[in-house]
């Protein structure tokens, strides 16, 4: 472990101060990741994780990487995460209890020796081996190189990649495409269904939010008739992040007149 | 050897009449029997034919060949399908087709009330094809499909009737023990192929001189085991009996005539061999000598008078090997009294297959008697083949048989003493067992039912008895007159030295005729001067009650055979349920237990499968940790 | 110059993606989990290419970038019709092998 300590430390000055920064940063926010119970917020700190590991590309000579990273793993693929998170319900959130017993423990123990193990291979492996640094390789420049390479080297596995690209494509459409079992109902027919389920109160469909009221925005709720609040012109979600404004402080018995009146 | 185009019609003609009555089926139920018996007729006047051309040439030119295609072709392995004809086998196809024929004749007759009489016919045809191939055939190997296809057709015929169980048993019996004898002509053929790298008969012939006598002894009891399984010879001669199931031309051609006689052809044909390895020779001796003794005993005790006949079958062919195995001076008198046998045998049991005709197929001589009344021709070409094989001169056995007693004797020593009494014994008996037949069947007082009403047989069936009696009388005559037939095959045989005569061939007539008569003289005391009772007697010695059981043959073969084999597959049953199948099951169990048990691993929750992933993984790291230390 | 830390680092993000995986049941959280899986070995392949000084290591970790944004392309179209017929998007809910 004293080994170990001292091999961490040893990267060129500048580097180490961003690595010594940024890298217990993501270790954080990674372990955050697991810790925290809503999903949207490990998608947050995932992000950050990506965005950090796209600095250290950059520390270490890969800059096209680490533009690459950004655009495709923060830009991309972590916008799809949130779309679908948004679809499977953004308000959700997860117990962190265990259901399946002694799961967990096992787990942690099994990555406690899984990293330590690593470590110390690690350790052994590259234990007073210097670093040759791609600043050779770079000289024409990093994307110039890394194309020499993908284009020579690797072209054929460039194609195959493609392929499995353009098939991953397919694929995806072809699990979303939604296969309608019945013809989709007309205008008419639904509407002749909702005035035949249950109450006619909902025949109309939800007041629209901000109607009567003195704020024309989607976090106030519509004014009935009575001047009380209409709690179901809010979206659901919005009500479950708690970002509603109280609507009672807008309803007509209790506006506020003075102010008008100063005008 | 010349070359011939025409040998292969000899087979082809009824192989062809087989296929059509096989193939046409019901549609030529009217006219099959009449195409069966004209092709078996045709394929007797092709065999004149050879015959004739035969004739015309000079005796070292007068074996042909004809090959057919090339059937073998491994490296420098090759084997033809070719036929030959030589001195020997136009005295087979002669006989074959000829008895043949007038077989087929017979049963248009006797076969006319069967639904299946076409099939009937056309398994006939079969047999003659397949006999021919048999005597036909240049090497063992081509032997060997003519000696299966004679299996064939026989087990087919014997079971004709297989609607009865006891037929098809029968059938079965006869396949069986056949296989044995067949196991021994493979065995034969694979050791002259490993010894001598040939299987033809000219290239064992030539190839003799230069292998070993073991492996020539080898070959002659493997041989011997052929014979005695196809000629019903002891220690195969069980299933002979029995198959007196089948119809009684079959009877008469195959298990009286031909096939039974193949045994005899396989040992003159292989005489090479046998004069090169006198200890098979001697066993050949031996069987044959047993076999004459046993056939004659049982056939003292039998009631069913196709089953005396087939005893006295056995016993006759007894002589044949007998003859065969004394080498060269007895080859010839085999042949002989086969061919006169083939006539005076067939005659009897068409003779009985009429009898049975006129009788609803009553077989058991006890509800016979009285019968030379109703049945004059019957009574007559019996009595003449009767007269034939009791060899009285001048009927055809007094040549063919006293030629192979008196050759017993003089083949020598004390060896030939014991030969020359059995063989006289045997005729002693012989004339024993004829006589009472003769008795039981046509004189004394009728024992038979009311619902009998015996009946002379229509002509198509007495004209081949009277032919075949004809045979009887004349053929050991003609065969015999200044030697003809020891000429004919003599170029096949080696030549021999003279043994010094100890019986001159009068005395030894005298001696065979004196027997005979005592044999007559017997029967007539015990059965015509006494009353015959129509249920057989019960309270009878202990001999006759084990001659009745075929000298316990049966009992023989269930107890030293049968048994051991039941109890060996009852211990292969047991082995294979406790070892091998409780290995299979065993390892289902261990399957199914460990299943049971890693069972609660499988939870179905991708998670706790994720763990064990990771705990592979950690495994694995662990490894390369240790490896790399 | 060393760059073992860069190593280190990944280890430890590698490991903690692993925990997160066992231990998360709401599939999307496991998959980003997933991602940091790779994201790590990323690191590790950029962090040898400094050590060798060559660009393999930075073409591979190209190529797995292109892998992952396959896998989570799919992975996610399979998430939504999981969602879809179940309305659960709880990895412990889809254990229909076990029954």
């Amino acid at each position: 472990m004293i080994d170990l300590a001292i091999q961490v430390g040893q990267t060129a000055k500048p580097e180490a101060t961003l690595f010594w920064i940024l890298a217990p940063l993501s270790v954080a926010a990674a372990l955050g990741m697991l810790l925290v119970k809503k999903a949207v917020h490990s998608a947050i700190l995932m992000a950050f994780v990506m965005i950090a590991l796209a600095v250290f590309y950059i520390a270490q000579g890969a800059p096209f990487l680490g533009i690459v990273q950004i655009v495709v793993y923060t830009g991309a693929v972590m916008m799809l995460f949130l779309f679908i998170l948004m679809l499977v319900g953004v308000d959700s959130s997860d117990s962190l209890t265990e259901t399946i017993k002694g799961l967990r423990p096992t787990a942690i123990t099994a990555a406690v020796g899984f990293g330590g193990l690593m470590i110390s291979l690690l350790g052994r492996a590259t234990l007073g081996r210097n670093a040759v640094g791609v600043e050779a390789a770079n000289a024409e420049g990093n994307v110039q190189g890394i194309a020499s390479l993908l284009f020579s080297t690797y072209v054929w596995p460039f194609e195959v990649v493609s392929a499995l690209l353009i098939t991953a494509a397919l694929g995806s459409m072809v699990l979303a495409h939604h296969h309608r079992i019945q013809t989709r109902p007309t205008q008419r027919e639904l509407s002749i269904q909702r005035f035949r389920s249950g109450s006619l109160a909902n025949a109309a469909g939800l007041p629209a939010p901000g109607v009567f009221a003195r704020h024309n925005a989607v976090d106030v709720p519509a004014l009935l008739p009575d001047g009380t609040a209409a709690a179901a012109s809010i979206n659901a979600s919005l009500k479950a992040r708690g970002d509603v404004l109280n609507s009672s402080a807008f309803e007509l018995g209790n506006i506020d007149t003075s102010v008008e009146e100063e005008k | 050897m010349m070359t011939s185009t025409t040998l292969v019609y000899l087979i082809a003609l009824p192989l062809a009449g087989s296929a059509i009555l096989l193939l046409a089926g019901r549609r030529s139920d009217k006219w099959g029997h009449l195409l069966a018996t004209g092709l078996s007729a045709s394929s007797f006047f092709v065999g004149l034919y050879q015959l004739s051309l035969m004739l015309g040439r000079s005796n070292s030119e007068r074996p042909i060949t004809q090959k057919l295609f090339e059937w073998i072709s491994v490296g420098t392995f090759k084997i033809d399908a070719s036929l030959m004809l030589d001195q020997l086998s136009i005295c087979f196809v002669l006989l074959i087709t000829g008895v043949g024929t007038l077989i087929h004749i017979y049963s248009i007759s006797y076969m006319s009330h069967d639904a299946d009489r076409r099939r009937f016919f056309a398994f006939l045809n079969l047999f003659i094809a397949a006999m021919l191939l048999l005597v036909l055939g240049d090497s063992y190997l081509n032997l060997y499909v003519g000696w299966e296809g004679v299996g064939l057709a026989s087990y087919l015929l014997i079971g004709f009737w297989n609607q009865k169980p006891a037929y098809a048993t029968a059938s079965k019996k006869a396949f069986v023990m056949n296989r044995v004898g067949d196991m021994g002509l493979s065995f034969a053929i694979m050791i002259a192929f490993a010894t001598m790298g040939t299987v033809s008969f000219s290239g064992v012939k030539a190839a003799v001189d230069h292998t070993s006598t073991a492996a020539l002894t080898s070959i002659g009891i493997m041989l011997l085991v052929a014979a005695t399984g196809k000629s019903a010879q002891f220690p195969l001669q069980a299933w002979l009996g029995d198959a007196m199931a089948g119809p009684t031309p079959v009877s008469a051609l195959i298990h009286a005539a031909t096939m039974v006689t193949a045994g005899v052809y396989l040992i003159t044909r292989s005489n090479f061999i046998f004069d090169a390895a006198p200890t098979a020779q001697l066993l050949v001796v031996i069987v044959g000598a047993i076999t004459l003794m046993f056939g004659a005993l049982i056939g003292t005790a039998k009631d069913d008078i196709k089953k005396a006949l087939a005893a006295s079958t056995m016993s006759q062919i007894g002589y044949m090997i007998l003859g065969a195995g004394l080498g060269p001076v007895g080859y010839a008198f085999a042949i002989m009294h086969l061919l006169t046998h083939g006539f005076f045998k067939a005659g009897m049991f068409l003779g009985a297959g009429s009898v049975m005709h006129g009788m609803n197929d009553e077989v058991n001589m006890r509800k016979y008697g009285a019968l030379r009344k109703f049945m004059p021709i019957t009574f007559a070409t019996f009595g003449l083949g009767y007269l034939a094989i009791l060899g009285v001169p001048p009927f055809a056995g007094f040549y063919s048989k006293d030629m192979i007693i008196e050759t017993a004797f003089n083949s020598g020593g004390a060896k030939g003493i014991i030969l020359g009494c059995v063989t006289l014994l045997g005729a002693g008996i012989t004339a024993f067992y004829m006589t009472r037949v003769m008795i039981l069947t046509f004189t004394g007082k009728s024992r038979w039912d009311d619902e009998a009403h015996p009946h002379e047989s229509p002509w198509l069936m007495w004209l081949p008895m009277a032919i075949l009696a004809i045979g009887s009388v004349t053929s050991g005559y003609l065969l015999s007159h200044g030697d003809a037939l020891v000429n004919w095959l003599s170029p096949l045989f080696e030549n021999h030295a003279e043994h010094a005569e100890l019986l001159s061939p009068l005395v030894v007539s005298g001696l065979a005729l004196a027997m005979v008569a005592i044999g007559i003289a017997i029967a007539f005391i015990k059965y015509s001067r006494n009353e015959v009772a129509a249920v057989a007697p019960t309270d009878v010695s202990i001999f006759t009650t084990i001659a009745r059981q075929d000298l316990l043959q049966d009992r023989f073969n269930e107890a030293v055979f049968m048994a051991p084999g039941k109890v060996l597959t009852a211990v292969l049953v047991k082995t294979d349920e406790a070892v091998i199948d409780g290995a299979v099951r065993g390892a289902g169990r261990i399957a199914l237990g460990s299943g049971s048990a890693l069972r609660g691993v499988q939870t179905g929750f991708v998670r706790s499968y994720a763990a064990l992933i990771l705990l592979g993984a950690v495994a694995l790291v662990a490894a390369i940790w240790v490896v790399t230390q | 110059m060393n760059a073992a830390n860069y190593l280190y680092l990944s280890a430890l993000l590698f490991t903690i993606g692993a925990v997160g995986v066992v231990i998360r049941r709401n599939a999307i959280v496991v998959f980003m989990c997933i991602e940091l899986m790779l994201n790590a070995a990323n690191l590790s392949f950029v962090t040898f290419s400094r050590i060798n000084g060559d660009l393999n290591g930075q073409v591979i970790a190209f190529f797995t970038m292109v892998v992952a944004a396959c896998e989570v392309v799919v992975g996610l179209a399979i998430i939504v019709t999981i969602y879809r017929s179940r309305r659960s998007a709880s990895i412990d809910d889809a254990s229909l092998l076990k029954r």
